[in-house]
């Protein structure tokens, strides 16, 4: 299962990389999520694929029955999934008052801040 | 304890300073002048202390961990800087005040000038390494901002980062020098070091720690080819050359080359570079000051010469030269402090300083004249004066040598004619004559502009008529501690009939002609030989220029201003750099069974991929957003299948809100064109596929790789025994690791003020629209 997991990986990867690359700051934002799924999974997969046992601690016993999925890697994507949500609405919010105040949504029309002049 | 206030107090005064300029006007020159004066009297009382070669040592821990003391030591050699620096800074402190009178930022320039007087202090009576650097790289940085003091004139700025980059350059040398002799000498006080000179000196590194403390200590004194900062830092206002210019901050380095001359002194390689380099500048700097007549670059000019000389004189470093180089620089500070001084006083009253236009001043400036007059004898070496001295230990010293004596001792007598002409042309030459017409109708200063150049004139011929004043209190604890052992030091005014005097009389014999003639002389070596405009300094302007133009260049193609290429290049960059270590390192193949994936987990896994490639193809904006909530819930499923509910509450959570976000922003949005050419799309396309494959590539190697045992076990084994809660990765989230969740709620708030932050913004303009 790893093995196709890191295809998916990869394909997220590579969708998320192709849309940030685009013109359009819509398209932009779009790959930004694809960017972080694939970021979260590959965290997830890096550390082992264990099928179906969550590490919870049965009625009565000290430690979850073994084997059981390892928790330190899911508390580090939980933690990435919701800072992710927190950059995505800041983006989408930034997205829209930029296109609001320059009224376009091409990046490379937005370069006035930030290319060099002599 | 004493000696720290010493040092720190001059600090603190500085920022009182501009309040004081405030509240007492041009009179807080006599206030603030009371500093340096108290410190000189106190720095007095160390002399019975320093008898018999002894030094005074305090220590005052600073930064412990790393050996750093903010430790100081009184001996001969730093009470001899110190007593100058805080001596002519009371003159200074004075003149300043007359000679900025009524200028709107004299505050200002006793913050600048106090700032500097402390550090400078700092560095001649530091022990510690670290903490002589800070104090000697803190006057590059306050000499930076007397120079700029005019800052609105452009040449002033110029010069000032001139100043700054050809210090502060040697200053990083010298650092580096510096760790390299503490590392091998195994201490960072240089009272420590000393004991260490053989094993420094027999060190491989000896060759490049001398390299680099020199290089800090050329480019401060302004040897050959460095030399070509201290004329143009005669931008600064009078004040200022007199005072960093000609006795203190210039002798930075001749005080860092007198204090590790025990240490690193006395090879062969110390003494051919110094002896080099030394007499080159002496004769170089004579040389260009007869060139000149602006009578602040003659005077600079010939400091960078008695700054070769001072170098010439610590290489060869036999006894009597070290005892030439101390009572040189006791002679040089007093002559050439008073006489930029004169300079700058001629400057106020007269309002200009080309010495072909000035004369006669003798009767509308007496008192100043006679200042003048006796620091140019000094200058010229004449007896009575302490100059005289100077020069004859001079002689005595080159003629000492083994080798090349007599070719060293005609350098030395070459360049002291040239003094002698420039000590006639700005000691006499204004004073004697016919009056000329100048800008300013000319008159006696007031008492803070004669002062200084008086008693400096008085200090030369008292010292000179009674060298006992001086010769063991000072001189002598001075020679010691650069000498590395005890010596005894008796100064003569009369030797007798003997080669140097021969030599003294040549010299002002030689030098009177040249005076009489030094039009000719100016005309002679302008024609000949301009080495100021040609040499380092070109080099010096060109290296700037080349810096300028491949920064601009390097700008214009890396800050180009679209961010896909800023992305592109992240992406590359990555790429390249993981190829090595995978390629070398990477134990790439598949990890776990294929024949074991179930198949419903095919299905989701066929599903995400589908719904990736559809967001990536998508023509409208709804059917991208849609594909995105493919992939969001499509991940969410494989999470619940691997044992992580949590993860897929929240993805589900997310996902929801996520794809609401979108269509609320998205349908304000134009429609998606196709904005790019197909050659950069299929260009893109290949990026992003290498991207995603090296991302495929580090999922394997990091899934078959275990450098350690994950620390889960720990967790799993303590979440219900020590925490009481039985879902492991929350116990993490808020109890293991709650800090980290902490820092995640921040990040939140942040970005959910910056969101209200941005939508507020639009409810404000669209109420200024009304």
């Amino acid at each position: 299962m790893e093995t196709l997991m890191a295809v998916l990986v990869g394909v997220l990867f590579a969708s998320g990389i192709y849309l940030m690359l685009r013109r359009s700051i819509v398209k932009l934002a779009i790959g930004l999520v694809l960017l972080s799924q694939a970021a979260n999974l590959t965290l997830f997969t890096a550390a082992g694929l264990t099928r179906g046992s969550p590490p919870l601690v049965p009625e009565g016993g000290d430690m979850p029955p073994v084997p059981f999925a390892d928790p330190l890697p899911q508390a580090l994507v939980l933690t990435a999934i919701v800072i992710g949500f927190g950059v995505l609405a800041f983006t989408l919010v930034l997205v829209k008052r930029v296109y609001q105040t320059v009224g376009t949504d091409d990046m490379d029309e937005m370069r006035s801040t930030d290319g060099f002049k002599d | 304890m004493g000696i720290l206030v010493a040092v720190l107090s001059g600090f603190v005064l500085a920022f009182i300073a501009p309040w004081l300029t405030r509240w007492l006007g041009d009179r807080v020159g006599w206030v603030i002048a009371l500093l340096p004066l108290s410190i000189t009297v106190y720095l007095l009382t160390y002399i019975p202390d320093l008898a018999d070669g002894g030094s005074v040592h305090y220590s005052f821990a600073w930064i412990p961990a790393l050996d750093v003391d903010l430790s100081f030591h009184v001996d001969g050699l730093g009470l001899i800087f110190a007593l100058l620096i805080s001596g002519i800074g009371t003159l200074i402190m004075l003149y300043g005040g007359g000679y900025l009178h009524g200028h709107h930022h004299l505050g200002r320039f006793y913050l600048f000038i106090l700032m500097f007087m402390a550090s400078m202090l700092g560095v001649v009576l530091a022990d510690n390494l670290i903490t002589f650097f800070i104090f000697f790289e803190l006057t590059s940085l306050t000499s930076y901002l007397l120079i700029g003091f005019s800052h609105n004139a452009e040449d002033s700025r110029y010069s000032a980062r001139q100043a700054l980059l050809v210090t502060g350059i040697g200053g990083q040398m010298l650092l580096v020098g510096l760790i390299l002799m503490a590392l091998v000498g195994g201490g960072w006080e240089f009272s420590v070091l000393t004991e260490q000179a053989d094993v420094i000196q027999d060190h491989a590194l000896y060759l490049p720690m001398l390299i680099l403390i020199l290089g800090g200590a050329f480019t401060k004194s302004a040897q050959v080819p460095f030399h070509f900062w201290l004329p143009g830092a005669m931008a600064a206002p009078t004040p200022v050359s007199a005072y960093l210019h000609s006795a203190t901050m210039v002798k930075a380095g001749v005080y860092l080359m007198a204090r590790v001359n025990p240490t690193l002194g006395g090879t062969d390689i110390w003494q051919f570079v110094l002896i080099i380099f030394g007499a080159a500048t002496m004769f170089l700097g004579a040389y260009l000051a007869v060139q000149r007549t602006d009578l602040k670059q003659l005077l600079a000019y010939t400091t960078v010469s008695s700054l070769g000389t001072l170098t010439l004189l610590i290489g060869i470093g036999t006894e009597i030269a070290l005892k030439a180089a101390m009572v040189f620089l006791v002679v040089h500070s007093l002559y050439k402090g008073a006489l930029f001084m004169v300079a700058g006083t001629i400057d106020h009253e007269t309002g200009t300083r080309d010495v072909r236009i000035l004369g006669g001043l003798r009767k509308l400036m007496p008192l100043t004249a006679v200042g003048a007059g006796v620091a140019a004898l000094s200058m010229a070496g004449i007896p009575p004066l302490f100059g005289f001295i100077g020069k004859e230990l001079v002689y005595e010293a080159a003629l000492d040598l083994d080798t090349f004596a007599i070719a060293l001792a005609v350098v030395a007598v070459a360049s002291n004619v040239l003094m002698v002409v420039v000590a006639g042309i700005t000691g006499f030459q204004p004073f004697l004559g016919e009056e000329k017409e100048t800008p300013k109708h000319a008159h006696e200063g007031p008492p803070s502009l004669y002062l200084g150049p008086l008693v400096l004139g008085v200090l030369s011929l008292g010292i000179g008529a009674i060298p006992a004043l001086v010769d063991t209190r000072l001189i002598e604890p001075a020679v010691g501690a650069v000498a590395g052992e005890p010596v005894d030091v008796t100064l003569y005014i009369w030797h007798g009939v003997n080669a140097m005097l021969i030599m003294s009389i040549i010299t002002v014999a030689l030098g009177a002609v040249l005076y009489v003639g030094r039009d000719q002389v100016r005309w002679a070596t302008n024609q000949t030989w301009s080495l100021g405009r040609i040499g380092s300094e070109a080099v010096y302007a060109w290296l700037l220029a080349l810096l300028d133009w491949v920064s601009k260049t390097q700008t214009k193609i890396i800050q180009n201003g679209y961010l896909r290429f800023y992305y592109l290049t992240i992406v590359v960059v990555l790429i390249i750099s993981a190829l090595y270590p995978l390629s070398v390192y990477g134990d790439i193949r598949l990890a776990g069974d294929l024949n074991d994936v179930r198949f419903y987990e095919w299905g989701v896994v066929v599903i995400v991929i589908l719904g990736a490639l559809m967001a990536v193809r998508a023509q409208s904006r709804l059917a991208a957003v849609a594909a995105l909530g493919t992939v969001g819930y499509g991940i969410a499923t494989i999470y619940i299948l691997y044992g992580a509910p949590d993860l897929a509450m929240t993805q589900i959570l997310v996902e929801t809100l996520t794809v609401i976000l979108f269509v609320l922003v998205l349908y304000r949005l134009p429609q998606f064109a196709t904005l790019s050419k197909k050659a950069s799309r299929v260009r893109d396309a290949i990026i992003a596929g290498t991207g995603g494959l090296l991302m495929t590539v580090l999922v394997l190697v990091a899934s078959n790789e275990r450098f350690y045992e994950s620390i889960s076990q720990f967790h799993a084994e303590e979440s219900y025994p020590s925490a009481y809660g039985r879902n492991v990765v929350n116990v993490i989230l808020v109890d293991f690791r709650a800090i980290d969740t902490f820092g995640e709620i921040i990040v939140l708030a942040v970005a959910g003020i910056g969101v209200y932050a941005l939508l507020r913004l639009r409810l404000w303009e669209d109420r200024s629209d009304q």
